[in-house]
């Protein structure tokens, strides 16, 4: 996409921004989503970037080992979630830190997805397909994979699910009071546990996108860094899944500002702009956190540790 | 109310200051000590299995896998040297997150803080060409240990005044650490010579730190050292640290005993994060010589896991961090010698930390470990 804007100039820029905001964005959406739900019932899982690791490197070795891309992503969610079991069960233990089993998690995760990873580093594995999007004859098309729109879908179906279903008014009623809930009978352990797995198991779908097609290969440096800012993300988001999918794009574009304005001859503070989803993310947080009031929509197990 | 958040501040002060000097009565409490040595004793034997189980798993025989790592980490004056190296960076990043723990602060920045102290310090040193070692060095600790303390009192500030997670900015700000060094090693502090690895210009050989005596050993193994003692001295003995721990007990308490709680916290991260810059410094001038990529080795975020595994007590810092150097610096011999990827290494340190994190769990469980009140 990048190099085909280079035809079309400083035109290219725009374009190459929202490419960007598709294909980058898409791992975003995965992680934030699924941290959006386990934040929703209460919990933070910090240790997503080690998810996304794990689903990437699952993903490519199930793809090049049986040749279907989409057993791969399977595979991928399936290795979410045996992580996301541990982090729920660790966390929901007395006395355990949160933070602290996600940076756990991070190096664990890590860890195996690299011990595991190593054969496959070389081999190429079937990539997931393509859906071209022409949008004229003078401009590059877009190329979207389909996991995207099964995102967006995500999106609002989480969406409706926490505002209009029984399920949904669990997640929600343990997250801002677990007392309550219980009160009412609701198990605050399982709503947490299913919540973290489902969670984490989204973000290796995410993980698998970034190894099956974009950037569509497998080695120790595939993410850069999509799991560990799940967590500003999603506040960003406002713990709003819809709000997510926006945000994702926004994330997503953000990380094509480098490389497009390099195409077009712009190289000065290259890697500065590749910074510029972490400065953005800062920059709202300042804008909008205060130390006087919660956040709107943060559920209710954060607002009484400060 | 205030009664009872005075007995908080205290129950929460205990394991810091050993218990025994609390008690009424002049018996010493030996259960609860036992049972924070055979807790953690207990964990590391149970990672070290289930270790052992998944090097049985990818082929490998767990016991000679455990000899090869204790050869490569302690098992002669060379190897343990090399530990002693690794360990002396984690001391320091340790103390980024073990420090502001103690306000009740969770920070993940040291890595951020290292990767700017090693910068500007090396900025600092090349502009003393022609000065004495001794000032150039002094130069470059002063200028790292400042900035990575700005880097870490930034997260400390938006902390206290705009309600900004700490957790969430202090990570977000490691990343801009990271591009700041790229920028600055691709573009105007860029050695033409450095063609695969961009780096900036090199620190003359004779201004870098030397090494003690003729060992491999550098000054930042004292630094650490050092820094691990004063941290305890100031957090145990000092009045600042009594406020630190109150606030970290209760902010409600500390304020309304009149504690000055947002010029506490901007100081004590200010001197948390010195340590990760001091840290950055001495990797640039004792080791690399030069600042470039190789100063986001991720200890930082080793240094947050030896500073949850010493349950952020600067002393038990120390220790950790030579048990967590000389598993780093075993890393190479179990590829060499046993087939294992080097991220074994990494697997052990996880699964060592989700432990640990899980005995934290079982403080307490056990009759046997209960005081028996007079």
């Amino acid at each position: 996409m990048t190099s085909a804007s280079t035809g079309i100039g400083w035109l290219g820029v725009p374009l190459a921004i929202v490419a960007g905001a598709f294909r980058g964005g898409t791992p975003f959406l995965f992680v934030s989503l699924g941290e959006c739900l386990t934040e929703k019932s209460g919990k933070i899982n910090l240790g997503l970037e080690g998810v996304l690791l794990f689903g990437a490197m699952s993903a490519y070795a199930i793809s090049y080992k049986t040749g279907s891309p989409w057993l791969g992503v399977l595979a991928a969610a399936c290795g979410g979630a045996c992580l996301g079991l541990i982090h729920a069960w660790l966390t929901q233990k007395p006395k355990v830190n949160d933070i602290a089993v996600g940076i756990a998690m991070i190096i664990f995760g890590s860890g195996i997805a690299f011990f595991l990873g190593k054969p496959f580093i070389q081999p190429l594995a079937p990539q997931l397909p393509t859906i071209r999007i022409g949008l004229g004859e003078h401009v590059p098309s877009l190329d979207i994979c389909p996991l995207f729109f099964v995102g967006v879908a995500l999106a609002f179906a989480l969406d409706w699910f926490f505002g209009g279903t029984r399920w949904g008014m669990f997640v929600r009623a343990v997250g801002d009071k677990a007392e309550a809930a219980r009160a009412l009978g609701i198990s605050v352990w399982r709503v947490r546990t299913a919540s973290i797995i489902v969670g984490s198991s989204l973000a290796g779908i995410g993980g698998a996108y970034l190894s099956l097609f974009y950037p569509g290969s497998w080695n120790e440096r595939v993410s850069s860094g999509q799991g560990m800012i799940a967590v500003a993300l999603v506040i960003f988001a406002r713990w709003n899944p819809v709000h997510c999918l926006w945000a994702s794009l926004l994330f997503g574009g953000a990380q094509a500002l480098g490389p497009a304005l390099q195409s077009v001859g712009v190289t000065s503070y290259y890697y500065l702009f590749n910074a510029s989803p972490f400065i953005l993310t800062l920059a709202v947080m300042i804008l909008t956190c205060s130390n006087k009031r919660a956040l709107s929509g943060v559920p209710g197990a954060f607002t009484d540790r400060t | 109310m205030e009664n009872a958040d005075v007995k908080k501040v205290g129950s929460i002060l205990e394991p810091l200051t050993g218990s025994s000097s609390s008690g009424k009565g002049a018996h010493f409490r030996w259960r609860s000590h036992v049972e924070s040595i055979v807790i953690p004793i207990g964990a590391i034997l149970v990672s070290l299995a289930a270790f052992g189980v998944f090097c049985a798993l990818a082929g490998a025989d767990p016991f000679a896998v455990y000899a090869s790592i204790y050869k490569a980490a302690f098992g002669s004056w060379y190897s343990f040297q090399n530990t002693l190296v690794r360990a002396a960076p984690l001391m320091l990043c340790s103390l980024g997150t073990a420090i502001p723990f103690q306000l009740g602060l969770v920070m993940i920045g040291s890595e951020g803080a290292l990767v700017i102290g090693g910068l500007c310090a090396t900025m600092a040193g090349l502009q003393l060409p022609t000065a004495s070692p001794l000032v150039v060095q002094v130069v470059m600790a002063v200028v790292g240990m400042v900035a990575g303390g700005l880097w870490l009192a930034s997260s400390g500030a938006l902390k206290h005044y705009r309600g900004v997670n700490e957790t969430i900015s202090s990570l977000l700000m490691n990343y801009i650490a990271i591009a700041i060094l790229n920028q600055a090693i691709n573009s105007w502090m860029r050695d033409p010579s450095s063609l695969n690895k961009p780096a900036s210009y090199p620190i003359p050989d004779e201004q870098m730190l030397q090494p003690l005596g003729d060992t491999t050993i550098h000054w930042g193994l004292v630094f650490g050292l050092i820094a691990c003692l004063l941290a305890w001295v100031l957090i145990t003995q000092t009045t600042l640290g009594f406020q630190i721990r109150t606030i970290g007990g209760n902010v409600r308490a500390a304020q309304i005993a009149g504690i000055p709680v947002g010029r506490i916290t901007l100081i004590t991260c200010f001197l948390a994060g010195a340590c990760p810059g001091l840290a950055g410094m001495v990797e640039v001038a004792a080791i690399h010589g030069r600042a470039n990529e190789s100063l986001n080795a991720w200890y930082g975020y080793s240094g947050i896991l030896v500073a949850f595994l010493a349950r952020h007590n600067p002393l038990g810092c120390i220790l950790i961090s030579i048990l967590l150097g000389g598993l780093l610096a075993s890393g190479g011999i179990l590829q060499r010698d046993h087939h294992l990827p080097d991220a074994a290494i990494m697997v052990f340190q996880g699964l060592v930390f989700l432990v640990i994190l899980f005995s934290e769990s079982l403080y307490g469980r056990w009759k046997i470990f209960r005081e028996k009140e007079a």
